[in-house]
């Protein structure tokens, strides 16, 4: 049995009190406990930001790399040892931002991993410039005059492109937060989960504005009619949809072919070709 | 036998590469050496390229310029290289345009007689046979094993194709072509520096290998990816090369041999991640094949102008190991050993080539892979009782295990860490120590650098020092000096970062010879050793290196 105190370390967590990353970080441990993953048994990828500190927080094996780079990095580790359940959390600046390009090519790939975006709609960590999220109009430590580009939506990309489980999760929701992930991380290939995380230092929105305008999906919602989950992801604004956006049949995973043909155990525990396939080629 | 040297020039797509492949096999066959190399434009049709084929009794690995054959396939080529050709020499082209060449109307009878220009190719390799003075039924061989799967009427259109190009050139031949290649019965291997690369690193044991597509690096993976089945090594084109290197890191944190290749721009991109592998100390192998610059330079050209940017790359101060292989056989050693010190030390580990190095193909008597011994460094999780990622240790080597070995956690942070690999600003006692231990590793890794190779250092005078791939042509440079009563050393370096502990020998008088145009070879020597040269001989035009390039540029 995995208790939830088997994730829990002593490392002084440097979030301001009361994030919402708070929420993201109790909601990840009960859906690792749930799922009876021991620590060892996951690895957390993140890149740069506040978000991506959370593998510090939880006792887990973790790869803290480069900012906007967690998901190659995540999909290099899940090719070399499939057995690692292998999540990567990371900001919407991390990811959309900085990371963009990766995202775009993950869906492509479709690697057997979850991806937990902490969309905050800030660069907290920078000290409250606009991310890739901000609304057009509103203020930014750096965008004075309101943010005059318009903001990605990422979920939408998600579904256009067949990415086979897209989720939008809420931090002040931690129950419901924890379903979502055990589904995610439960789902063959790439999962998606954009977590909305109001930040109470430069936020603009207190978080009870953000309560207001969420609510979570009902029974009636099909999540597996994409034009439905497309039309989810367009309304913006005054009221945001949580739950799971958009799911299908899982599609071909990445490096499939190869782990059929070739391998599927971990690569460190395969023996380097023989001196003489090298002489006999 | 004097040393034979056959040029084709021809437009992309005209079939320069497959008269030369057909005519290195052909050679082999008769059991001689060669040593072929190429140069071309960065386009997929016309423009004018060549490939060089130096034919001799035993491996002379290096390259000349100058044509001893010149086989020209269009008029525009026969112009661009015709002053290759010696005094001596000969042109095979479709019109008449010099004393000493056999014209051939290679379009209009591959056309009217075989039906179809596909066969001028090879009517032309048979006129090259009856030129270089070559049994055609060895030839005829080579090409019915090429065609064999194309069917039988392919097969024995191709063979009379061979024997019309070969009948009209012995009858052109009179007198011009004094040329010949008794059969011998050694038989040669041929490599190429892109094949030695890819397969080495497979017996160096790597498993993943990433890359974005960049000449001259291209053909490392796609060999990979082409035997995916003898080799075992996972293959994927990223969508850039900072994904290519980033993948390659966390498969190498997950345990996994891995790799990269690119040239200068894709280099460019990789640059945080090789401070990152340095800062997370995970074991990293990058193929650095230059080509001139700045920018996209001259993509498919050879230069040594990355020698200061590869030992300079990443911010910070971390370990790392450059390398710079001589030819093929070199390669398979320092690949294997690069991968085996990148493990020891982990740390990354940049091998720099170079487009010359990479498309050439070497002759080799024999290859021995068995010389070549992976060594694998992870530690055994079952004596480690509470495990730090990044204990510190006196060679500043921490024992490494990979996630989901064993209940063990295992980390990594690109923010400075403590030893257990958590974000830290405890400036009074974990950063300094970190810092230490990290540089501790560079001082281990310098004592086992290899010194460089030394000729002649003792009896000459005169010292020509030189890295990585242009080792060939600094040593046929010795020769021919030594010819003309000059004689000359040679002090060759293959492994650059960090610098071995060496000496100088005193009173003699250095040349630093540099396919670059500022001489950085000889920058970074005179900051580590002190030492002053004479001169520098510097070659920035996108052609590799030649003994007789060097040699002219001392002649003072
Ligand atoms: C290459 C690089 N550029 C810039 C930065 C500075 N930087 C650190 S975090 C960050 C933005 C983080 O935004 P987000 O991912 O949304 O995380 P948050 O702090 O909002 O949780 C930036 C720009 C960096 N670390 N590395
Ligand atoms: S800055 Fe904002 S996102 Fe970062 S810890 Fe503080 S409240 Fe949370
Ligand atoms: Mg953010």
């Amino acid at each position: 049995m995995v208790k939830i105190d088997d994730y829990k370390n002593d490392v002084p967590v440097q979030w301001c009190p009361g994030c919402p990353n708070f929420g993201i970080l109790n909601a990840l441990k009960t859906a690792l406990t749930a799922l009876e993953k021991m620590p060892h048994e996951c690895c957390l990828v993140s890149g740069i930001g506040q978000a991506a500190k959370l593998p510090h927080y939880l006792k887990c094996n973790f790869f803290n790399g480069l900012h906007g780079r967690a998901i190659p990095a995540a999909t290099g580790i899940h090719v070399a040892n499939p057995r690692l359940t292998t999540i990567v959390v990371t900001g919407e600046g991390d990811c959309y931002g900085e990371g963009g390009n990766h995202f775009l090519h993950a869906l492509r790939r479709n690697p057997d991993i979850t991806v937990v975006v902490h969309n905050n709609e800030f660069y907290a960590l920078t000290k409250g410039q606009a991310s890739p999220t901000t609304r057009i109009g509103e203020k930014r430590s750096l965008q004075i005059h309101g943010v005059e580009i318009a903001p990605l939506n990422m979920p939408a990309v998600a579904i256009v492109h067949d990415c086979t489980f897209v989720a939008r999760g809420f931090a002040g929701d931690v129950d419901h937060l924890k379903t979502l992930l055990v589904e995610a991380i439960g789902h063959p290939g790439l999962s998606f989960v954009e977590v909305i995380q109001p930040c109470i230092t430069w936020g603009t929105h207190p978080v009870s504005w953000y309560r207001e305008r969420i609510y979570t999906l009902g029974k009636d919602y099909d999540p597996a009619d994409r034009k439905a989950a497309l039309e989810k992801t367009m309304e913006t604004g005054q009221k945001i949809a949580t739950g799971i956006l958009f799911r299908a049949a899982p599609r071909k995973l990445f490096a499939a072919r190869f782990r059929q043909e070739i391998t599927d155990r971990p690569f460190a525990e395969i023996k380097p070709v023989s001196p003489q396939t090298v002489t006999h080629f | 036998m004097e040393d034979l040297n056959v040029v084709i020039a021809g437009a992309a797509g005209e079939g320069v590469q497959t008269v030369g492949e057909v005519l290195v096999e052909t050679i082999l066959g008769h059991g001689y050496a060669v040593f072929a190399w190429q140069e071309f434009e960065s386009r997929i049709r016309g423009g004018q390229n060549s490939y060089t084929i130096r034919i001799s009794e035993k491996p002379a690995n290096a390259p000349v310029m100058g044509a001893d054959i010149l086989l020209a396939l269009n008029d525009g080529a026969a112009d661009k290289y015709g002053p290759l050709i010696q005094k001596d020499g000969i042109l095979i082209a479709e019109k008449k345009i010099r004393d000493r060449m056999i014209p051939i109307a290679f379009s209009d009878i591959a056309e009217k007689e075989l039906g179809n220009r596909i066969y001028i190719n090879t009517m032309a390799i048979g006129a090259l046979a009856a030129a270089i003075g070559m049994n055609p039924e060895i030839l005829y061989k080579v090409l019915s094993q090429k065609f064999a799967k194309k069917g039988e009427p392919v097969v024995a259109t191709n063979r009379i194709a061979a024997e019309k190009g070969y009948l009209l050139a012995r009858e052109g031949c009179q007198g011009i072509c004094p040329w010949s290649l008794p059969e011998r019965d050694t038989r040669y291997r041929l490599l190429s520096g892109t094949t030695a690369i890819a397969m080495a690193a497979a017996l160096a044991g790597c498993r993943f290998m990433a890359a974005y597509p960049m000449s001259p690096s291209t053909g490392i993976i796609t060999f990979l990816a082409e035997n995916e089945k003898e080799f075992g090594v996972f293959t994927e084109q990223a969508e850039d090369e900072i994904s290519a290197v980033n993948m390659a890191i966390g498969a190498s944190f997950a345990g996994a041999r891995a790799m990269t290749a690119t040239s200068g721009g894709g280099f460019a991109l990789m640059v945080e991640a090789v401070s990152l592998a340095g800062m997370i100390e995970t074991p990293l192998v990058i193929i650095l094949g230059q080509r001139p610059g700045p920018a996209t330079g001259l993509p498919t050209r050879t230069a040594q102008g990355d020698l200061l940017f590869a030992v300079h790359a990443g911010h910070g101060e971390f370990p790392k190991l450059v390398m710079a292989p001589a030819d093929a056989t070199d390669i398979l050693r320092q690949i294997v050993r690069a991968f085996n010190l990148a493990d020891r030390y982990q740390i990354p580990a940049i091998v720099l080539t170079d487009q010359f190095l990479m498309d050439a193909l070497y002759s080799i008597e024999e290859i021995h892979p068995d010389q070549y011994v992976p060594e694998f460094h992870l530690a055994d999780p079952a004596i480690i009782d509470d495990y730090h990622r990044y204990h510190v240790t006196e060679t500043g080597i921490s024992p490494r295990l990979y996630p989901g070995q064993s209940r063990h956690l295992v980390t990594a942070d690109s923010d400075e860490h403590d030893f257990r690999g958590h974000i830290t600003e405890d400036l009074a006692k974990t950063v300094p120590v970190m810092v230490e231990k990290r540089l501790a590793k560079h001082r281990e890794l310098k004592t086992a650098i290899r010194p460089p190779e030394e000729v002649d250092v003792e009896r000459a005078e005169r010292i020509l020092v030189g890295w990585g791939a242009s080792r060939s042509a600094l040593l046929e440079a010795l020769e021919l000096l030594e010819k003309n009563g000059n004689r000359t050393g040679m002090i060759h370096f293959t492994e650059m970062w960090p610098l071995p502990e060496y000496r100088f020998p005193e009173g003699k008088s250095y040349w630093s010879v540099e396919n670059n145009a500022t001489g950085q070879l000889a920058r970074l020597l005179r900051s580590e050793y002190g030492i002053v040269f004479s001169g520098e001989i510097h070659r920035y035009d996108g052609l590799p290196l030649t003994g007789s390039y060097i040699q002219e540029k001392l002649q003072w």
